[in-house]
């Protein structure tokens, strides 16, 4: 930290001192469409598609579980960004050209892809750490070379580390070209190598197998990696692109299991990223776009994760709770089932025997007035003066997952070798998910009376 | 190069203990493929140092201290949860966690800026080391031990003096249960020593070494040393403690090279220092590349030298069993273009290696096995056949499948448990007897 020197008073203020003068709706709506003025409208759809090229492209790397790998690619950067402006200057020519600096960029950030593979491939270090020894050693390569530039560079080489955090309300009218001719490529090379893509990402073993040229796939998906990273630099800087490669492919995976769905969606969530981020930072004073577009795109993940329909949080917690409570009421009503056959004069649960099951079972009182409550209200226990006692449509359900129970024991005992005695845990998971079809089998082939081993359990 | 007490103590001292403690700590994380985390950690640590300072409006360590660790603890805990709920592969969450926090920390900065509160991110970054200028300090290096100079040490220094004390503290209670959590996290949990707890301990420790680093050294000073110096000690040893030892010594030549190279390169080339940071990092990635060049056992050239002998002794091998087989059906000179064939090697050379060893002679363009060569290669082809005979005998293989499997074995010095000895391989031929 630079030492302070700000005044008392200035230290003074907290965080509940922020108030930022809210823009009215009529501005936002002016820089939503558009119509705030040549240089917004610049950065707004600059930023847009920035997000979508690195929405479709960061589906790849994703799927290629390659996500911290683009994070050792953007680092490595900066020593590129360096070097090339060292180069130029000593050639003569003016260091701060955007095209060399973006050069020199692709080079090393390619260069420290080839190194990762290069440790992987000959020592015993693993990726993890591979991806660590990249970044650090070359953005600690870069933070030299600028270090360098700084004290002795006689050309002003001020605004070289604006790479590392990105200046989006900087974007001139060619960085946003830049940024829609790398977002066509691409759209176009995801169009066009579809097939390709999809076929490495999920089984890059079949592929090599089945003749395709798996590296120079690879090679084409990186390479556009390394374009996305490159366009982002000037932009969002070196450390946020990765959020732009990685949050809003991570957030449409939530939605869909289809590729070109993920891909279409991606590319969606990642382009409106760019778009409110652009335009919020437009319109709040002090609001770095980088940063804002990236808790966009944060947010939008936050979203996805917690209320996707059938992946999110959520869901499959609603989704998990049923099921567990579906079997926990299957385990009661087979347990009502066995209590009424071995006691046809008590055949009502009292409230000893349902703590007792309860027991049994490790479920919480709680739980266990949860599971009774439900499947009376489904009809299949019936409270009666002395205790609940089975309805018809219950006493059917228990007898068909006690028989179930048998028959998968009996089937265990007699062709899986399972000792008698070890196989009544695993059979508890899966009597509740047997299908007629398995149970109709089951009975065919051990043409066993289970009662027999219901008998010599009670 | 001149080094002075006032310009030179405290920046080196700073980046050597930076270095140990991150060093020490990066062995556990890199053993738990964790690498990573302390990338992650470094980054999100930004929005805790900034809300702390933001709340507390002054730059007393402690608060910032606090804000940091909890950060730091809190992407830990979010990767995992993003992980375990999300089914996110655990690189992506890892990214998602903490290119989020890192951008929540630079929108608070420029907040705070706007205020005209000086918090740099920059310095996060790089680190502050030039700046820790000692200007009281004494001439000689004997004024150095006295009870005064304690009162002009830096915050930064005493900072990181007690978070290396903590690491160590922490390494040398807990070694047990932290070397079994790094290598089997399923057994120590199995045996009673809360894993989780123990990875979130880690997680602590990791997340204050990097706060009470940074101030001096910077993130990526921090990012370096959790990763290179565990990773050249993991090349060099396979014992645990030694790989401590190693981490640790490799963290302390990084920082001093570094440090000493950042002024001395330059120097030489009549320009002003670089950032000793920077210069520590590349010293580290250095070490580590020698390393991998020339470590004794895991090292690319160890390896390629084991490989290359190798190649030789099969080369040469492959050559006498084919004489010797040669021999067999009563051939006792082959011409060396016979050879050729049957050598992948370049001929000459094997066949420089065996005449160096007397094992065959060169006669008119042709070779014929000494005896000492007869002995070798009926060894060789022994075992062979009898690999053959197990292989078909034992492991239920199709005796026209068993060749290439028996050509691999040969060369080994494991010969197959028989019964008795049998007399002939599966496809008839005379199995030598044993010398």
């Amino acid at each position: 930290m630079n030492p302070s020197n700000a005044t008392p008073e200035n230290n003074a203020t907290s965080l509940a001192d922020v108030s930022t003068a809210w823009p009215s709706l009529e501005d936002t709506l002016r820089v939503l469409t558009l119509r705030a003025g040549f240089n917004t409208n610049t950065v707004v759809a600059g930023a847009t598609l920035l997000g979508l090229a690195a929405g479709v492209v960061g589906v790849f790397a994703l799927l290629r579980k390659r996500s911290l790998v683009t994070d050792a690619l953007s680092h490595a950067t900066l020593p590129g960004i360096a070097l090339a402006f060292l180069a130029a200057t000593a050639l003569g020519y003016t260091g701060r050209s955007l095209p060399v600096l973006l050069t020199g960029a692709a080079v090393t950030g390619v260069a420290a892809i080839a190194c990762i593979q290069l440790i992987l491939k000959h020592t015993r270090l693993r990726e993890d750490a591979a991806i660590g020894i990249v970044l650090s050693v070359s953005f600690g390569a870069g933070v030299v070379g600028l270090s360098y530039i700084q004290s002795n560079a006689a050309a002003n080489a001020a605004g070289l580390s604006k790479f590392i955090y990105g200046q989006t309300a900087a974007m001139s009218v060619a960085d946003a070209t830049f940024m829609g001719v790398i977002a066509a490529a691409a759209i176009a090379a995801a169009l066009l190598l579809h097939k390709e893509f999809a076929l490495v990402c999920f089984n890059d073993a079949f592929a090599k197998v089945g003749g395709w040229p798996v590296a120079a796939i690879d090679l084409a998906m990186m390479t556009l990696v390394v374009l996305v990273t490159v366009a982002g630099l000037q932009a969002v800087g070196l450390i946020l692109v990765v959020a732009l490669l990685i949050i809003p492919a991570v957030a449409a995976r939530f939605w869909t299991q289809r590729l070109s769905r993920l891909l279409v969606l991606a590319g969606a969530l990642g382009a409106l990223s760019g778009y409110l981020g652009a335009t919020a930072s437009a319109l709040l004073p002090r609001q770095p776009a980088g940063a804002v577009i990236v808790l966009t795109a944060g947010t939008i993940f936050t979203i996805s994760m917690l209320f996707a329909p059938r992946r999110g949080v959520i869901a499959n917690t609603a989704r998990h709770a049923r099921l567990r409570l579906r079997i926990a009421g299957e385990h009661l009503l087979e347990a009502a089932h066995d209590h009424a056959r071995d006691h046809p004069h008590t055949p009502h649960l009292d409230r000893a025997t349902r703590y007792s099951i309860a027991r049994q079972r490790g479920w919480h009182p709680a739980a266990l007035a949860a599971i009774t409550a439900l499947l009376v209200a489904r009809k299949r226990l019936a409270t009666t003066r002395r205790g609940l006692t089975l309805t018809p449509r219950g006493a059917a359900d228990g007898a068909r997952v006690r028989r179930n129970h048998d028959l998968w024991t009996a089937y265990l005992i007699k062709h899986a070798d399972v000792a008698p005695n070890h196989v009544d845990w695993s059979v508890d998971q899966v009597e509740h998910v047997l299908s007629t079809e398995l149970i109709a089998q089951l009975e065919d082939e051990l043409q066993t009376q289970p009662q027999t081993e219901t008998r010599a359990r009670t | 190069m001149n080094l002075s007490i006032a310009t030179d103590l405290f920046p080196l001292l700073a980046g050597i203990l930076a270095a140990l403690v991150c060093g020490l700590l990066g062995n556990f994380l890199v053993l738990r493929k964790l690498s990573l985390m302390g990338d992650a950690i470094s980054h999100s640590v930004l929005p805790g140092l900034v809300i702390a300072f933001l709340l507390t409006a002054s730059r007393n360590p402690l608060p910032m201290f606090i804000g940091a660790t909890i950060a730091g603890v809190a992407t830990a805990l979010l990767t995992e949860a993003i992980k375990r709920f999300g089914k996110v592969d655990p690189g992506a969450s890892m990214g998602v966690v903490f290119s989020i926090l890192f951008a929540l920390g630079v929108l608070l900065i420029e907040q705070a800026a706007a205020r005209q509160i000086d918090l740099d991110a920059d310095c996060v970054l790089h680190g502050q080391l030039e700046t820790l200028v000692w200007y009281a300090a004494p001439d000689s290096i004997n004024a150095l031990f006295s009870t005064e100079t304690l009162r002009d040490v830096p915050r930064q220094i005493t900072t990181l003096s007690i978070a290396l004390a903590a690491a160590l503290a922490a390494i040398l209670l807990l070694f047990k249960e932290l070397r079994l959590a790094a290598f089997d996290p399923a057994l120590a949990t199995a045996l009673g020593f809360n894993a989780t707890a123990l990875h979130y301990l880690l997680m602590i420790l990791v997340a204050a070494a990097t706060v009470a680093s940074f101030e001096a050294v910077g993130s990526i000073l921090v990012i370096a040393m959790l990763v290179c110096p565990a990773a050249t000690a993991r090349l060099l040893t396979d014992r645990l403690p030694a790989q401590l030892w190693v981490s640790a010594a490799a963290a302390v030549a990084a920082a001093t090279l570094g440090y000493l190279a950042s002024i001395a390169i330059p120097a030489a080339l009549d320009k002003p220092a670089v950032n000793a940071a920077g210069s520590m990092t590349l010293a580290a990635g250095a070490i580590l590349t020698a390393a991998i060049l020339i470590s004794p056992t895991h090292g690319v050239l160890a390896r390629a030298i084991r490989r290359q002998r190798l190649a030789r002794t099969v080369a040469k091998e492959d050559l006498l069993a084919t004489l010797y087989r040669a021999q067999e059906n009563g051939q006792h000179e082959v011409t060396t273009t016979l050879l050729k064939a049957v050598t992948g090697r370049s001929l000459a050379a094997t066949i420089q290696d065996a005449q160096r060893q007397n094992l065959l002679t060169i006669h008119k363009g042709n070779a014929a096995l000494t005896p000492q060569g007869t002995h070798a290669a009926r060894q060789l082809v022994r075992k062979h056949r009898l690999w053959e005979h197990y292989l078909v005998g034992k492991a239920g293989i199709a005796p026209d499948h068993v060749h290439d499997t028996a050509e691999r074995l040969e060369h080994t010095n494991i010969e197959p448990a028989t019964a008795q000895s049998p007399a002939t391989d599966p496809h008839g031929r005379h199995i030598p007897p044993p010398a």
